[in-house]
């Protein structure tokens, strides 16, 4: 083992910061991080063994004890629930006889769920060994179960069974963008670094990650900040289920991506840049890579690129572990040190006090996309496009039920009804805009539109037809929460837990009219009070269907839990409150049992 | 930067690099905490110091004092939550208040009291903890920590050790101990150290000091917390 330590360090520098690489490879190696290797790598980090322990722990792809040598996993999402994933999943237990959840008595093969995998337009989906099996279906599942039992490796397995599609049914403003190999820095430095932020700054373009922070203002906070170094992070950690757009586009158009990171360090003044890339996206690795020593040899990346004195930049591709938070900026930044991630406290912000303490730019893949294409074009050719307060293009990962469940790219704007029709959705129920962290709309509100102003989405469309039920959608959902929860801060870590239970318990059929007012009350205690955005959000999958369905909750409820001090229109006040709602959909009468 | 601020309508002066709660109990007004002990680094993690500052929601141990600042404190809605989310913790762990040797010097319980906590609200989730009474000196019960993380940050910062850690996501969190073993025996903790004596609850006990002071007399029994939190404490980082 020390040998292969040895290895393992030396290809990390020895670097604590890349302590999820280190422990990745002992987790491919030994299939978990055996103790031994953590009192090795205790003294040659010179780091705490609690530090090491609490990362394993952290993340879902890490083990303290062996997983099978195929360890398969199933995405959970709710569109692989919806393709028949529960009963595939136990046929595969079945065939490979081994419980979900457990690893075989031989240690050959394990088996169990993940949170979506990314492959939402090509469910079900699974990965193995980290590398994923789209569109699976029984036939693959028996090819799959006798490669295992002939223990045949990895490497010499059908291609096909690997194959990631990539379906652009629509490409817009910046998909169609003509683009060669350092356009956009050569832009760059023509017309002036400040003139080129000046040019970012007209197009008024809002990060793509979510939360919608303009990043011109980012860019231009971080330049001007005194200390050095400062760091250019790309989040690649796309980890809200529904959303693929970003795999789409460093699987497409990387490049581009890594083009718009090294103008934001020419602007901000950076040299180390950081993709964070998310565990699920291991099969995009290996090419990555190569785009980066491509563009090293084209001197787009390196000393003095294209020739411009002193501007020197590379980027680092760094892998995650299975962790949803880490999306978060500062919970990225945390794991980017090697450590869990968990968000930090606000103020200051990661772009005055990021990575490693210094001033550090997170900006989302998409928007490093866009920004190229404005380095290139100039902001006004940008801004033209949207609305006014959310200028240009969104790319969306269109799946569910949907006859054409792909990559769509739409000017901000956009009603969600032209966007149903364009993906060949029928008989729509309801629309989840923006994943579960976002917004369920029913097919009361198709006419809404997509923009920062109205229905915001980092890029996960999921359609539901007439045919599902509401409660297999927002089931799926808070459990997810609950098993992503950072659990850092007391309302969400016990709160989303609760809620689920008490989610279960109504479903289940028995809940009571006062079971509704505690679940109300949990929404709200971890919406109002948790430390970060994952709990801010965890509860919008019950309080938006609340609100879109009311009469859903109270049919589940046990008949005789009815008292009569109990007022059930005065119950959903707070859900009232924080949809903003007071339509008469959002209204009950007291239902009296007879 | 100093200057003051108002907490529910008191005006109160903060100084230079305070934040919220430190500049309201040097002034003598309480808002209830678990994770924050003067002197270390605030964590922001339990939630209870929960205000409003200019209408804007804010934990009040890591956020900056400024000038001007309209701070909420004392309002129906805030204890309404921090009664909530106090009883979140109690229903997570296991706390037997009746049969626990903290009874009376436990924070938790005294914020309980505080709110007028008169249940546990929630369901319990009646989790599966440890004891760990492996140390010649010291017994950790984990049934009653509430991942403060007092412990790990005093053993780093009064007593330059890392004896402790919090490993785990979600629900599913719990403490653990820098050992080869994990037990805390072997560890290079000592009975003196700042760690043993920070816990706010009873997760960490001195052994053979059991009872030395009835139940009754204890300082909880005897004074409520809003007013002992504002003074200076034994447990207080110097
Ligand atoms: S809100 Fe949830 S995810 Fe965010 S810090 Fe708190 S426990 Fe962690
Ligand atoms: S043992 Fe005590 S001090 Fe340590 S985290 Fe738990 S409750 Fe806090
Ligand atoms: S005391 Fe502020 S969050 Fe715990």
């Amino acid at each position: 083992m020390k040998t292969f330590l040895e290895t393992v360090l030396a290809e990390a520098d020895y670097q604590p910061v890349r302590l999820l690489k280190i422990l990745r490879a002992v987790q491919a190696h030994y299939r978990h991080i055996p103790e031994t290797a953590i009192d090795i790598l205790t003294d040659k980090l010179n780091i705490p063994r609690t530090q090491i322990i609490a990362v394993v722990e952290f993340y879902s792809f890490l083990h303290s004890t062996p997983q099978g040598r195929y360890d398969i996993l199933f995405s959970d999402s709710i569109t692989d629930r919806m393709q028949n994933k529960e009963s595939l999943l136990s046929y595969a237990a079945e065939t490979l006889k081994v419980k979900v959840g457990e690893v075989r008595k031989d240690e050959l093969v394990s088996l169990n769920n993940t949170s979506c995998t990314g492959m939402c337009d090509q469910g079900p989906a699974g990965l193995i060994n980290g590398y994923p099996l789209p569109r699976l279906d029984r036939p693959k599942i028996d090819t799959i179960a006798a490669l295992i039992e002939q223990e045949t490796p990895l490497i010499d397995w059908p291609a096909e069974l690997f194959q990631v599609e990539e379906t652009l049914y629509k490409p817009g403003l910046l998909l169609t963008q003509p683009f060669s190999n350092g356009d956009a820095i050569k832009a760059t430095f023509n017309r002036g670094l400040t003139e080129t932020l000046a040019e970012v700054d007209l197009s008024n373009l809002r990060g793509r990650g979510g939360a919608g922070f303009k990043t011109a203002l980012k860019w231009r906070t971080c330049a001007v900040q005194a200390a050095t170094p400062r760091y250019v992070i790309c989040n690649a950690d796309e980890g809200e289920p529904g959303t693929f757009k970003d795999r789409m586009l460093l699987n497409l158009y990387a490049d581009q991506v890594f083009e718009g990171m090294t103008l934001c360090a020419a602007i901000i003044g950076s040299t180390q840049g950081l993709v964070y890339l998310r565990a699920e996206y291991l099969f995009l690795y290996e090419k990555l890579q190569k785009i980066l020593q491509n563009r090293r040899d084209q001197g787009l990346l390196g000393s003095n690129i294209l020739g411009q004195a002193g501007f020197d930049f590379d980027i680092e591709i760094r892998m995650g572990a299975g962790a949803y938070i880490c999306g978060e900026a500062s919970a990225q930044i945390e794991s980017l040190e090697g450590k869990p991630g968990i968000p930090r406290t606000k103020p200051p912000n990661s772009v005055i006090c990021g990575y490693l303490r210094k001033p550090t730019v997170v900006d989302n893949v998409e928007t490093f996309f866009a920004t190229t294409h404005i380095a290139i074009k100039g902001g006004q050719w940008f801004a033209d496009v949207g609305t006014p307060q959310s200028t240009g293009s969104k790319l969306l990962s269109i799946s569910g039920d949907c006859a054409r469940p792909g990559i769509y790219e739409y000017p901000f704007g956009t009603r969600i009804s032209e966007i149903l029709s364009d993906c060949g959705a029928e008989e729509v129920m309801g629309v989840q805009i923006g994943g579960p962290s976002g917004t369920f709309i029913s097919n009361r509100e198709l006419e809404r539109t997509l923009a920062f102003e109205d229905l915001s989405s980092a890029g996960s469309f999921m359609v539901f037809n007439k045919t599902r039920n509401i409660f297999d959608i927002v089931q799926n959902f808070t459990e997810f929460f609950a098993h992503e929860s950072c659990g850092f801060c007391a309302p969400c870590r016990v709160g989303t837990s609760l809620l689920k239970n008490q989610l279960n318990k109504i479903i289940d059929g028995h809940g009571s009219a006062v079971d509704m007012e505690k679940l109300s009350e949990i929404c709200l205690i971890v919406k109002n009070f948790s430390h970060c955005g994952l709990g801010e959000t965890a509860a919008n999958p019950i309080l938006t269907t609340l609100a879109s369905y009311p009469e859903l909750y109270v049919e589940q409820l046990k008949r005789s839990g009815f008292s009569p001090g109990f007022n059930l229109d005065a119950t959903l006040a707070i859900a009232r409150h924080l949809t903003q709602r007071d339509d008469s959909g959002a209204h009950l009468s007291q239902q009296v049992e007879n | 930067m100093s200057g003051t601020l108002t907490i529910d309508d008191q005006t109160i002066p903060f100084s230079d690099g305070q934040t919220i709660i430190e500049a309201a109990r040097t002034a003598g007004v309480y808002i209830p905490h678990l994770c924050h002990r003067p002197g270390y680094t605030p964590h922001g993690s339990c939630k209870l110091c929960t205000v409003k500052v200019n209408g804007r929601t804010c934990s009040a141990c890591t956020f900056p004092a400024a000038e001007g600042q309209k701070v909420v404190n004392n309002s129906e809605e805030l204890q309404e939550a921090r009664l909530r989310i106090t009883q979140m913790l109690f229903v997570e762990g296991n706390h037997f208040c009746p049969t626990c040797e903290k009874s009376g010097n436990c924070e938790l319980q005294a914020v309980g009291y505080h709110l007028n906590m008169l249940d546990n609200h929630f369901p319990h989730f009646y989790a599966h903890r440890k004891v760990d009474a492996s140390h010649p000196d010291i017994l950790i019960d984990h049934n009653r920590c509430i991942f403060c993380n007092l412990c790990v940050r005093a053993s780093r910062e009064s007593d330059g050790k890392d004896v402790f850690g919090i490993a785990g996501r979600g629900i599913h969190k719990r403490l653990i101990v820098n050992s080869p073993t994990g037990q805390l025996k072997d560890s290079n903790i000592s009975v003196e150290d700042c760690a043993v004596q920070v816990c706010p609850t009873g997760a960490i006990l001195v052994k053979r000091t059991g009872y030395k002071t009835p139940i009754g007399g204890r300082i909880y029994d005897q004074h409520p917390i809003s007013t002992i939190a504002c003074k200076k404490r034994e447990t207080d980082a110097t």
